[in-house]
């Protein structure tokens, strides 16, 4: 019963840390068609302000010995900063060419991130252990489980609730759902355009952000290469989900975090090396069958 | 009727634009041959490798305007399939103990064991495209993303097949500038070829024109599989080329860094022409070695100038970034070359490619 628990709760961090990345692709795919690959080194640059840039060995804390919630919201306001630059700069003169050219500039966008961090910091992996206290086993009905698990699963159902809130209630959520569905009809209706992309691209930046922290506390370490296969597992889910549905990126990065988990529990030991492998083709076998995605409604499909 | 179209067949049908892509590609290795160092000579060679790796590229890529992510897991493979084929058999056995024991007495001279990695390569491709296909435009991107990854997982982890994350070493080094010159010319007319058949014009027009060409007919999954079959066979001979030239392996070669680099060149020089494939590689090449001279220092006008690492990525990104902003068709235009004064045929709006569907 207690294994079972923590597949579960295993499987539910793994999904949430997934679903917020697999939200943070949907809602930029949402009111623009883009499809942001440079998602993932948003990430890993936002988390790379916790240490102080030095090509040495030795990593010296910068805004990660800052108190906690100043450190939380500088992280946070780093990610946006960087997505909204990037809209600004780069995307912003994109928006009438086609998705692929979108895409694979934006492909480019993560690769001068990436090198920027390079540049700035070597590409050593770095030790970061900021809340130490957070990796304590906690047991929840006869399940021990580390705090840092229970943590990632609040904020993402948190955060979850907090953006669905938005999206029905106020008026820039329903501003960037109405984009998202008809971006002409919906500016022919006032709504502006510029304002509504910049919102969904600091919304995105900042998960990616918190993603990034939540991953540091995982594993300890910062590397510039970390935004990748994140980042990869979060542009399956969506695609699971069906692009462009946010509901559908939310079900699809929980979906990839429970298929994970089982494999991990039911793969023989000597093919666990290979479960990413197993989960990509299981994912890439299931679009077989749905190639439009799991969860997607009639007004989002794809119209030739 | 029947005459105008076989006239237009037949205008279609005109070889100068491989001809002058290939004597340019062979001047350009004579000189090196003849007048370069031998540091000249190598990178030529790699130059010339990376040739036939994003021709199989546009292969795809051009004809088809969905972008590909993965065809460099196609290098991994054909490059490991030449380890397997052509490493002294008493090595390779201690090496990699799971390997089949007539592949463990192999020992191939590297043209066969070149063709060979590109049919291994091409097997692969016609599995992975036929599920990858059916999707539609950028969800087909990402699944061949997802390809890449796969690639990566299973050979850094396959131990004794692949020596995992370790590299391979001690591939014999048959390939140099010639044998990579060789290649790189069977590539720019296989592809000219397949882009003039009936299965290249086919599968163009379903880019443009996807709902026009199903109602004529034309089957996309189908253009598109022999399409992905094709290129992934030329990546696969450029990945045996690779491993036969710096006779090491290891599954981190053939992945992000490699895949940037390639789509770079196709994008930079225009990604639907043959021409733009074959350019873009030549420009970003030359620019790529003045970074690299820049990164390990020099000294100019008694100014030391040393970029740091990653300057080289960041300023290829930059470049990519810019023609993708201001020239989508990329830097050549939208049109192949041909003789002087003839007008090229066009490569069509494949420079802005892709499902507009989607």
């Amino acid at each position: 019963m207690s294994t079972a628990l923590q597949y579960l709760f295993d499987a539910l961090s793994v999904g949430s840390l997934y679903a917020l990345g697999a939200l943070g692709i949907a809602l930029i795919f949402g009111v623009m068609r883009l499809v942001n690959f440079a998602h993932g080194d948003v990430m890993t640059f936002a988390v790379f302000v916790l240490i102080a840039p030095t090509i040495e060995a030795v990593t010296r804390l910068w805004v990660g010995a800052w108190p906690t919630p100043l450190l939380v919201l500088s992280v946070l306001a780093v990610g946006a900063l960087l997505s909204v630059l990037a809209e600004w700069v780069l995307f912003r003169r994109l928006r009438k060419a086609s998705p692929a050219t979108a895409m694979i500039a934006s492909f480019a966008l993560g690769f001068v991130i990436q090198n920027l961090l390079l540049m700035l910091h070597s590409s050593r992996p770095k030790a970061v252990n900021l809340w130490p206290q957070l990796n304590q086993p906690v047991e929840v009905l006869g399940a021990r489980l580390p705090a840092l698990q229970l943590l990632t699963i609040a904020v993402a159902a948190l955060l979850l609730a907090a953006l669905a809130w938005m999206l029905r209630h106020t008026r820039a959520g329903i501003e960037m759902r109405a984009a998202a569905e008809d971006f002409q009809m919906a500016r022919g209706l006032g709504v502006k355009a510029n304002r509504v992309i910049m919102l969904a691209f600091a919304l995105s930046g900042a998960l990616a952000a918190l993603i990034g922290l939540l991953m540091v506390n995982q594993t300890g370490l910062v590397d510039i290469r970390m935004g990748a296969p994140m980042m990869l597992v979060a542009f399956v889910a969506t695609v699971i989900g069906g692009l462009g549905s946010l509901q559908g990126a939310v079900l699809g990065g929980l979906l990839m975090g429970a298929v994970s988990t089982l494999l991990q529990a039911l793969l023989p030991q000597d093919a666990r090396a290979f479960r990413d492998a197993f989960l990509y083709a299981s994912v890439i076998a299931l679009l077989l069958w749905r190639p439009q995605g799991l969860f997607v409604t009639g007004a989002q499909r794809q119209r030739v | 009727m029947t005459r105008i179209s076989s006239i237009l067949a037949w205008r279609e049908r005109r070889l100068d634009t491989p001809l002058v892509l290939s004597l340019l590609v062979l001047a350009l290795a004579a000189a090196i041959a003849v007048s370069g160092t031998a540091a000249m000579q190598r990178t030529a060679c790699e130059v010339l490798i990376r040739l036939v790796a994003v021709v199989g590229m546009y292969v795809f890529i051009g004809n088809s305007g969905v972008i590909s992510f993965g065809h460099i897991a196609f290098l991994g493979v054909g490059a490991y399939a030449a380890a397997w084929m052509t490493m002294e058999p008493g090595i390779k056995q201690q090496l990699l103990t799971g390997l089949p024991t007539w592949l463990g007495e192999a020992s191939l001279h590297w043209l066969p064991a070149s063709l060979l990695a590109g049919v291994l390569a091409a097997g692969v491709a016609l599995v992975a495209g036929a599920m990858i296909l059916r999707l539609a435009g950028i969800a087909a991107s990402i699944a061949t993303f997802a390809l890449l990854a796969i690639f990566n997982v299973v050979y850094s982890n396959w131990d004794s097949v692949t020596a995992g994350t370790s590299s391979i070493v001690g591939i014999p080094t048959a390939v140099g500038l010639w044998q990579a010159c060789l290649l790189a010319l069977a590539a720019i007319w296989l592809a000219h070829l397949y882009s003039q058949s009936r299965f290249g014009l086919a599968l163009r027009s379903v880019r443009e024109e996807p709902v026009a060409s199903r109602a004529c007919g034309v089957n996309a999954w189908r253009q598109g599989l022999v399409a992905f079959v094709i290129s992934a066979a030329l990546c696969g001979v450029a990945g045996a080329l690779d491993a036969q030239f710096l006779g090491v392996v290891s599954p981190d070669a053939y992945y992000l860094d490699r895949t940037f680099l390639c789509l770079a060149m196709l994008v930079v020089g225009g990604m639907g022409t043959l021409t733009g494939a074959v350019t873009g590689v030549l420009l970003l090449s030359i620019v790529k070695e003045l970074l690299n001279q820049l990164e390990s220092g020099v000294t100019l006008l008694g100014l030391g100038i040393k970029l740091p690492a990653g300057a080289q990525e960041i300023a290829i990104g930059l470049l990519m970034m810019a023609v993708l902003v201001w020239r989508p068709g990329g830097l050549l235009g939208t049109r192949e070359w041909g003789w002087p004064g003839r007008r090229g045929a066009r490569g069509g709006e494949g420079a802005v490619p892709l499902a507009r569907a989607a």
